[in-house]
């Protein structure tokens, strides 16, 4: 274990802690989300991760109808509507819960998203954003840049206008094909991801695989982003 | 808990719910009606609200304001277009438009704090009990400048707003509550002067809004606009008269517009007339449907791009939507129908009264709110995205639209210079790359400790509540301490401003009571007269000559009372009117009893 992921695993053990007391009546809360003894809402703590917080395990596929049922459950239990007769300190609570919860099913929900999310988690780093086209993609997006240019001066109405637009649109296609490929990439690693996690193994070779699949995925992630960013560009200019 | 009722604050109409044992109930005024029209004008014996005050629209133009709620946090800028239609005079002042009536000067939530008022003590009236708190509802498509003035109209009328909530929502509150409909549903609301469309997902109880679009500034009034253009010009070409001159004939052309307009809804032809000034005489047109169609089909056609939007947000197809709610009163338009249902491939629904539908849902949130449902609950979504200006003017989004709400964004903050003790922020809304082309919510100054650039860190919460409405909290991560916020708003009114109209509200309420109080006596004295009158044509043949001449002299003393402007009086007239026409009561009574108990057999009557 590298000492980054050590200080990770300390940091989350001292704030379950922290909050393992009741705000209210300061015994100690067992319960999820409600103290036991006195039944106060409790703070959902900032460093809990949004799969604890839906008492999923950490896999890239999840079954969205159990996730949405959760959704709603938690929301019944956090929503301001509520607490309207409650304290000025629950209502806090239960705004500041809901907020959280309505983030963390949206990341869920989305396989982009929930993907992005466990990088952050797994590998500690924030996204990757590419500034530059990926290698093997290089050529092509340098050459389409030009025609978007020579489009973007051409008038509307001339003939020539006519073809940038017909070979743009050729263009598009051919980079919408590409990030459908990227999508099934990810979800090859999402399964294999979710596959070793499933086997629980410690061994380095685990170890090893583990390092590789979120280094691909971060890697088709971005390239993901990016080739979308100019496809979204693409769209507006012939629009 | 104290009662919580629930208002549908319209453009055009405005109404009053209750939840009544599990049921949501409209609060009827005199005459049965639950609509209070959202009308205020200006009289000699004060203002005004709501039927009464609708009257003044033709006799009093520049003093009676209808449609405020175009008008609620907005700048005069924003409505620069539309000035020349309202024969109104506004003014701006610190952001937020101003609405001269006689001397002084009403912001829009002052005028639509009395339509509050007014609804208040109609459900104070019904339930007799004191009503201190409120759900309100907003188009869902409304910023955080236009929810804002809300809520400080309704505490200008006394009211705490527990809650804001948007119409079409509210509409799917009454109408799963009715229907207990599961499934995916789009409530599509066209009413006097917004167009919302919301896509709802409801399943047990659960009403989650996945997406929502709309325009605030397309409506009834819009139509009526477009045939009373047409009217005028009419009207300028057969008598060479500009009816602009006239702001009294051109308030009379807008409401025959919006008569035609609505008997179009169920007639295939109509007569449209306006008595011309100047001795011009009278002008009568024809208006078809097909004509009146082909001037609002562009209208018509510009709801159904937000609905493919919301739409496509939501990631449906139109085959996806189970089924379609109408709400508002534009609905009725045939045209909008036919439209609304090509679009999503199915017969909308109209069971509930869409004149009603959103305050009975208001109630049901109330009720939500207060502890009575408990198994209902509401998601919504905020409908634009909200960011800050960064570099560049560019808006940089942190709150995507169609996000639901309660939702929070955290921003951390540093310097650039050494020193440096504040970072400027601009908080923007709306959809588009540039800063300048967004609404501007606010600017505020975040405090920050002198340090070398780039030390200090200050971590700026946004969080959007349930009512949609922004707020922002700052905390020091270097040294945990939190900061509170002055945020100026960029259209809308000051804390302190608010304070003083609630404190002006007070002082002008004792004298709104006694005009009401007046009003409502001259009313009632003028259904009495009337009733009176229509007796001694009746039966005063069953009483002496004695007894006419006496109800006569009380029945003009009456009359002169009611032109004069004491409640008291009048009432008191009014006393000893009934009392002096007791007798001939009694004798059309006898006499309809006699009357009907002839030809009927003895052992039918006993
Ligand atoms: N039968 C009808 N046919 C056509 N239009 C109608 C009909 N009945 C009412 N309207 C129009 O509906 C509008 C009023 O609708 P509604 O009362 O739902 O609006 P509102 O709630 O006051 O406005 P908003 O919701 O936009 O703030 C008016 O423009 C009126 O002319
Ligand atoms: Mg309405």
């Amino acid at each position: 274990m590298d000492g980054h992921t050590h200080q990770h695993t300390s940091g989350r053990r001292e704030l379950q802690m922290a909050r393992s007391m009741c705000w209210h009546c300061q015994s100690e809360v067992s319960g999820e989300y409600f103290c036991d003894r006195c039944v106060k809402v409790q703070p959902v703590s900032k460093e809990l991760d949004y799969f604890t917080c839906f008492g999923f395990p950490r896999r890239l596929s999840i079954d969205q109808q159990k996730l949405e049922a959760k959704f709603y459950e938690l929301s019944r239990a956090f929503h301001p509507d509520f607490y309207q007769n409650k304290s000025d300190a629950e209502q806090t609570i239960s705004l500041g819960n809901s907020a959280m919860l309505n983030t963390a099913y949206r990341t869920l929900r989305d396989p982009i998203q929930r993907a992005e999310y466990l990088l952050d988690l797994e590998a500690g780093s924030v996204k990757d954003i590419r500034t530059t086209p990926p290698a093997d993609l290089f050529e092509e997006i340098l050459e389409l840049q030009d025609t978007l240019d020579e489009f973007r001066a051409s008038d509307r109405t001339s003939d020539t206008a006519a073809a940038l637009r017909t070979q743009l649109q050729t263009e598009r296609a051919a980079l919408e094909q590409r990030q459908r490929d990227m999508e099934s990439q990810l979800q090859q690693l999402f399964g294999r991801w979710d596959a070793l996690q499933d086997r629980g193994e410690a061994t380095d070779q685990a170890r090893a695989e583990r390092d590789r699949i979120l280094k691909d995925m971060r890697d088709i992630l971005s390239n993901r982003t990016y080739v979308k960013n100019i496809v979204n560009d693409l769209v507006a200019t012939i629009a | 808990m104290a009662r919580i009722v629930g208002i549908d604050l319209g453009t055009t109409n405005s109404l009053v719910a209750y939840m009544d044992k599990g049921t949501p109930r409209v609060i009827a005024g005199r005459h049965e009606r639950a609509m209070v029209p959202s009308v205020v004008a200006l009289t000699d014996n004060g203002l005004i609200v709501g039927d009464p005050a609708k009257e003044h629209l033709t006799r009093n133009p520049e003093r009676t304001v209808y449609s405020v709620k175009r008008f609620m946090g907005k700048g005069l800028a924003d409505v620069q277009d539309e000035l020349a239609y309202f024969p109104y005079t506004l003014t701006e002042k610190g952001g937020v438009i101003r609405i001269k009536l006689g001397e002084k000067t009403y912001s829009p939530p002052q005028i639509s704090a009395m339509i509050l008022k007014e609804l208040k003590l109609r459900a104070e009236a019904f339930l007799g009990e004191s009503i201190t708190k409120a759900v309100i509802t907003v188009p869902a498509y409304f910023n955080d400048s236009q929810r804002q003035a809300t809520k400080d109209a309704g505490m200008i009328a006394g009211l705490e707003v527990l809650r804001i909530i948007n119409e079409p929502t509210a509409a799917s509150l009454a109408y799963g509550l009715q229907e207990k409909t599961q499934g995916t549903i789009a409530v599509y609301d066209l009413g006097g002067g917004t167009f919302d469309i919301s896509i709802l997902k409801l399943k047990n109880g659960i009403f989650e809004v996945l997406a929502t679009n709309g325009d605030t500034h397309l409506g009834g009034d819009d139509f009526d606009r477009l045939i009373a253009d047409l009217f005028l010009a009419d009207i300028q070409q057969q008598f060479g008269l500009d009816l602009n001159a006239h702001p009294d004939h051109m308030q009379g052309i807008r409401l025959e517009a919006e008569r035609a307009k609505i008997r179009l809804s169920e007639e295939l032809k109509t007569i449209a007339t306006l008595d011309l000034p100047e001795g011009k005489g009278r002008f009568t047109r024809e208006l078809t449907r097909d004509q009146m169609e082909s001037l609002c089909t562009a209208l018509v056609e510009r709801t159904l791009g937000p609905c493919r939007i919301a739409l496509k947000d939501a990631g449906l197809t139109p085959t996806d939507i189970d089924e379609v709610v109408l709400v508002g009163g534009s609905t009725r338009m045939p045209l909008v129908r036919q439209r609304v249902q090509a679009l999503f491939g199915k017969q909308p629904h109209c069971e509930l009264n869409p004149d009603e539908v959103v305050a009975l849902g208001a109630a049901v949130q109330a009720d939500i709110l207060s502890g009575g449902t408990t198994d209902m609950l509401l998601l919504d979504v905020t409908p634009l995205s909200l960011g800050i200006e960064t570099m560049g003017g560019v808006m940089s989004s942190l709150i995507r639209r169609n996000t639901t709400i309660p939702a929070s964004a955290k921003e951390m903050f540093t310097t650039y210079v050494d020193g440096q003790t504040g970072v400027d922020i601009h908080i923007l809304q709306g959809e588009r790359e540039l800063a300048k082309d967004n609404r501007s919510l606010a600017r505020f100054r975040l405090k920050v400790p002198p340090l070398p650039a780039g030390v200090p860190r200050i971590e700026v919460t946004f969080l959007i509540d349930a009512n949609g409405i922004l707020n922002v909290m700052a905390k020091d991560m270097r040294t945990g301490d939190t900061q509170s916020i002055e945020v100026k708003p960029s259209y809308g009114l000051s804390d302190q401003e608010v304070e003083r109209m609630i404190e002006d509200s007070f002082k002008f309420a004792a004298d709104d009571v006694s005009a009401r109080k007046l009003i409502e006596a001259r009313l009632d004295a003028g259904a009495l007269i009337i009733t009176t009158e229509k007796s001694l044509t009746d039966g005063g043949q069953l009483i002496s000559g004695d007894e006419v001449t006496a109800i006569r002299q009380v029945l003009s003393a009456l009359a002169s009372a009611k032109d004069g402007n004491d409640p008291r009086t009048i009432r008191a007239r009014m006393a000893d009117l009934e009392q002096a026409a007791k007798s001939l009561t009694v004798a059309m009574l006898d006499d309809s009893l006699k009357r009907g108990l002839q030809g009927k057999k003895v052992s039918e009557v006993t």
